[in-house]
């Protein structure tokens, strides 16, 4: 299933969560702002909040408790102007 | 704890307003124990919304705003701790020509008082602060208004006053009060009894009742301001936010997160306890949409009320009891007693040990509710 | 006149379907509302065509979860189901629930299951908050239902049961295991072991994960006294301190967890009252063995009330639902609630046993060191807590999350709140449950600020 990193294509499998998905391109989510500290995901079960995205489209999603759509696009480069 | 204190003054209540009392006091070597239910700031004053603004307030608390603002810059030497005071500004947003109308009304009877803002319209305001929505009639800012940490400063007033000699009783809700031969005699549920020559009423929104115990009847009721947080987001909302009618205020800290008031939540007066509705943070929650709008993707992580005394004309009642000696009330602080809190103290130590204070109370003695006195005759 | 009480199930893993099949049968068509897309908790979830390759894990029984999923199927139709409805706020007689649309509904409520589930239970080390570091609970369920591991060379620390399942799990998978270390000692299990044949079953499944990973190769430590992760950006080793000797393991992933923690937050904010446990440290809600609480019409059954895994969570819903419908003036069948009570209480025996065989590590947790982040969503160390003891006098955990912010971030003080408690106690000198526990606060996870009301249909 298609989807993209900051831009960049990636392919996840059907059933995939999105940080299970970004994961398997990468080693971390990106800091969350403000915070500039590295994180990705914690607890996996939707508790810990330490996997919120930000998706092209302007929605933000919590990454392990949401499904990988194909053509989600992930923007994980911190920004500091996005809130 | 049981036993008997006999002092000077007795304070009765723990938030900024005793707190910052028992510290004047001890500042001035007078003798006196403060009686608080809970702890020092566990209710309105620990947990309010942090906003230390001058505008907006009605013109009779200018005065005693004027002097708490300047306590405000000088926390550092009173209580050792800036208690994260920010001269942040203050926008007051309006959102109709109606609303512009009374930001232009203030601004002119300010300036009376020595406070000068800057007032803008619709297309000048969002230049200054692009964040703004579209659909704002305008705003005023005043940029010598900030914001504080509540949760610090009193914890910080009761420290101080602690250090300076005061004696501070925590867990200790006073339940009866008498006159005595030498003044008061307080009780307290745990059997602790003071005597004390002078009585201060700084039990917040327990005030009328507290005065109540000595027949001095002061109208005021008990709200729950209802305030929610959101999680931290990059620092952009440098002043603090409020619109001009009733509606929603905001303020951003420094360390990202954005908290937000407006509406009511629920109190249980005799338990001391309240807490937040959401159908009130999400009607505050659709407000700041609109005044916001980029802030609609964050998250809600949070959200709490307090418990306040309201008067009837929205004013607290500081001053002399008009029916008891040496009874001295500082309660019913309507939603915004928190800036003013530090002056209070210091003003009410001065009208107590002098007699007079440099700052003027007219319009918010407790002897505008006392009943007219038939004509004799 | 009054109709048929409306009675919400919150969540739907073992304990909130038993309960709704079980209240279906007696015709009361409950509403089940859960913040997954469909019923089966951690435990039955679904699993991703990813976990389809797996080979058969211990513990693991994927065929159970789709027995689980086609019965409730079949009886679907007779309850009011939710999916991906998250309960945000309740008060006595209402409760509002987030949809992932964005909106926000309310509904009233007679009766009220709460069967919220656990959160693993962790104690802060350094380097807890690198990428590359998740819970127990989470490397099992990216193993699981998405059948990808959170690492290739994994390291497993806390202590409990789960440890060393997770690690026999991940081994089995294909995934190297690079050490299980252990806070508990062997002298705690061997003393707990008679008591741990109070469920057979259980104990060979842990007797033979622990072979597995003793004929595999990977190095148990057990009575490890300090722990420290490394890395630069993400996880590159773990340091385990035993004896005084020092071990340090190569690892792109950390596995930790210690027990679990309830999910109390709705019983919390309906002030249900709780209690310390002191053995384990946790804040549990006072119930009844039915599962009832003190607040009438308010049950807890599971995870979220007891950590006693799912097959106890299933009879404990099951045993809710039948106390609710003996509340409702239902007569019900005195051999089943017998039988759910006796395997109950066997539940409760091994549990305690487990809690003697894998204590809570109060020591590691008290002296966590000053540097280290025990709130990470806040940033907040060890050290700053202590500062706010000795500076402002914080007597409770409450005090200290208004001198620190410990507990004041996106996870609303789940990952923070317990250990945050052991040091104020250990600092001021004082019992566990003196440094009081973080109330729950609406709304009870994240909400957005552009959540919609939509209009009540009812009359509130
Ligand atoms: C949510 C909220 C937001 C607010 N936002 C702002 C703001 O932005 N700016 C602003 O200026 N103001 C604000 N306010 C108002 C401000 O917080 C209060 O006006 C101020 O704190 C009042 O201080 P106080 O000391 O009179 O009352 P409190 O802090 O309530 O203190 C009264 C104390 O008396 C104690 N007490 C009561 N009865 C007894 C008894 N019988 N025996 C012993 N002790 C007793 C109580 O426990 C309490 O601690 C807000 C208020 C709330 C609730
Ligand atoms: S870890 Fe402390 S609030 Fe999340």
């Amino acid at each position: 299933m298609p989807f993209t990193i900051d831009g960049e294509p990636w392919y996840g499998r059907v059933g995939d969560s999105l940080l299970s998905a970004i994961l398997a391109a990468r080693s971390d989510l990106g800091p969350l702002a403000p915070d500039g500290r590295l994180r990705a995901g914690f607890c996996l079960i939707g508790l810990c909040q330490d996997c919120w995205v930000r998706l092209a489209d302007g929605r933000r999603v919590r990454a392990c408790t949401t499904e990988l759509e194909a053509g989600m696009a992930v923007l994980l480069a911190s920004d500091e102007a996005a809130w | 704890m049981s036993g008997r204190l006999a002092t000077e003054v007795a304070i009765v209540g723990g938030g900024l307003v005793g707190c910052s009392a028992a510290l004047h006091f001890a500042h001035r070597k007078v003798p006196c124990v403060l009686l608080e239910a809970g702890r020092c700031g566990s209710q309105a004053s620990g947990v309010n919304f942090g906003g230390v603004r001058r505008q907006g307030r009605a013109l009779a608390e200018l005065p005693l705003a004027e002097r708490a603002r300047r306590m405000w810059s000088r926390m550092d030497r009173l209580v050792g701790h800036d208690c994260e005071f920010r001269p942040t500004g203050h926008l007051r947003l309006a959102r109709d020509e109606r609303e512009m109308a009374e930001l232009e009304r203030w601004a002119k009877e300010a300036a009376r008082f020595g406070i000068a803002v800057e007032l803008s319209g619709a297309a000048a305001l969002r230049a200054r602060w692009p964040w703004l929505g579209a659909g704002l009639a305008g705003g005023s800012f005043c940029p010598d208004d900030g914001q504080a940490n509540p949760r610090l400063a009193c914890p910080l007033f009761r420290r101080a006053a602690a250090a300076a000699g005061a004696e501070i009783r925590e867990g200790e809700r006073v339940h009866a009060i008498e006159r005595g031969p030498r003044g008061f005699v307080l009780g307290t549920e745990k059997g602790l009894e003071i005597e004390a020559r002078v009585l201060v009423n700084a039990a917040g929104a327990w005030g009328s009742a507290i005065a109540a115990l000595l027949g001095d009847e002061l109208p005021s009721e008990a709200i729950a301001p209802n305030m929610a947080v959101s999680e931290p987001l990059p620092f952009r909302i440098e002043p603090g936010l409020g619109t001009a009618g009733p509606g929603v205020y905001l303020r951003q800290l420094p360390s990202g997160s954005v908290i937000f008031g407006g509406g009511r939540g629920v109190v249980d007066l005799a338990r001391m306890r309240c807490r937040p509705l959401l159908e009130s943070t999400l009607a505050t929650l659709a407000q700041v949409c609109a005044i916001v709008p980029e802030l609609a993707r964050a998250l809600v992580i949070r959200s709490w009320a307090g418990i306040e005394g309201k008067t009837p004309d929205d004013l607290p009642v500081i001053g002399a009891s008009a029916k008891v000696r040496d009874l001295w009330h500082a309660f019913g602080f309507s939603g915004h007693g928190f800036m003013l809190a530090p002056a209070v103290g210091a003003v009410i130590v001065e009208l107590v040990l002098d007699g007079h204070s440099p700052t003027s109370l007219k319009g918010l003695e407790p002897v505008r509710f006392a009943e007219p006195v038939p004509a004799p005759g | 006149m009054k109709g048929a009480p409306i009675v919400v199930v919150v969540g739907a893993g073992p304990a909130g379907v038993a309960a709704a099949r079980r209240l279906a049968e007696a015709g009361l068509r409950p509403i089940v509302l859960d913040s997954g897309p469909e019923p089966g908790g951690r435990i039955w979830r679904n699993t991703g065509s990813g976990a389809q390759g797996l080979p058969r894990l211990p513990g693991h029984d994927p065929e159970r979860g789709r027995h689980e999923r086609a019965r409730f199927v079949e009886w679907r139709e007779r309850i009011a189901f939710y999916p991906e409805t998250t309960v945000i706020d309740v008060t006595r007689g209402r409760l509002w629930a987030l949809a992932s649309s964005g909106e926000v509904d309310s509904t009233p409520w007679d009766r009220l299951i709460v069967a919220t589930g656990a959160l693993d239970r962790v104690v802060p080390v350094p380097g807890w908050t690198l990428p590359g570091v998740v819970t127990l609970g989470g490397a099992q369920t990216a193993l699981k239902t998405r059948g990808c591991a959170v690492g290739r060379r994994i390291a497993f620390f806390g202590t409990g049961p789960l440890l060393y399942l997770a690690a026999a799990q991940h081994l089995a998978a294909g995934v190297e295991v690079a050490v299980v270390g252990d806070t508990s000692r062997l002298r705690d299990a061997v003393a707990a072991a008679p008591d741990l044949l109070a469920d057979p079953a259980r104990l060979r499944l842990g007797l033979r994960c622990l072979r597995m990973l003793r004929r595999a190769g990977v190095p148990v430590l057990r009575g490890v006294r300090g722990a420290r992760i490394e890395g630069r950006k993400t996880v590159e080793a773990i340091v385990l301190e035993r004896r005084r000797a020092f071990w340090r393991f190569s690892c792109d992933a950390v596995a930790t967890g210690f027990g679990l923690v309830p999910q109390t937050q709705i019983l919390d904010l309906l002030d249900v009252p709780f209690t310390l446990e002191e053995t384990s440290g946790l804040w549990l809600p006072l119930l009844d063995r039915a599962g009832r609480t003190s607040i009438p019409g308010v049950y807890a059954a599971g995870d979220g009330a007891r950590p006693l895994g799912a097959e106890a969570a299933a009879m404990a819903g099951e045993r809710a639902a039948l106390a609710l419908l003996e509340d409702e003036g239902s007569r019900i069948d005195a051999g089943r609630v017998a039988q759910l009570e006796t395997t109950l209480a066997r539940h409760e025996r091994f549990a305690r046993a487990l809690a003697r065989a894998f204590p809570h590590p109060r020591v590691l947790e008290a002296e966590i060191a000053d540097e280290t982040v025990v709130c990470r969503c806040e940033n907040v160390t060890a050290g700053d807590l202590r500062r706010a003891v000795r500076e402002l006098d914080a007597r409770d955990v409450s005090e200290a999350k208004a001198f620190t912010r410990c507990g004041m971030g996106r996870c609303q003080g789940r990952l923070c709140g317990l250990s945050a408690a052991r040091i104020l106690a250990a600092i001021r000198n004082v019992r566990l449950a003196e440094a009081g526990r973080l109330r729950s606060q609406a709304p009870v996870l994240p909400m957005p600020v552009a959540a919609r009301r939509v209009p009540a249909e009812d009359a509130a």
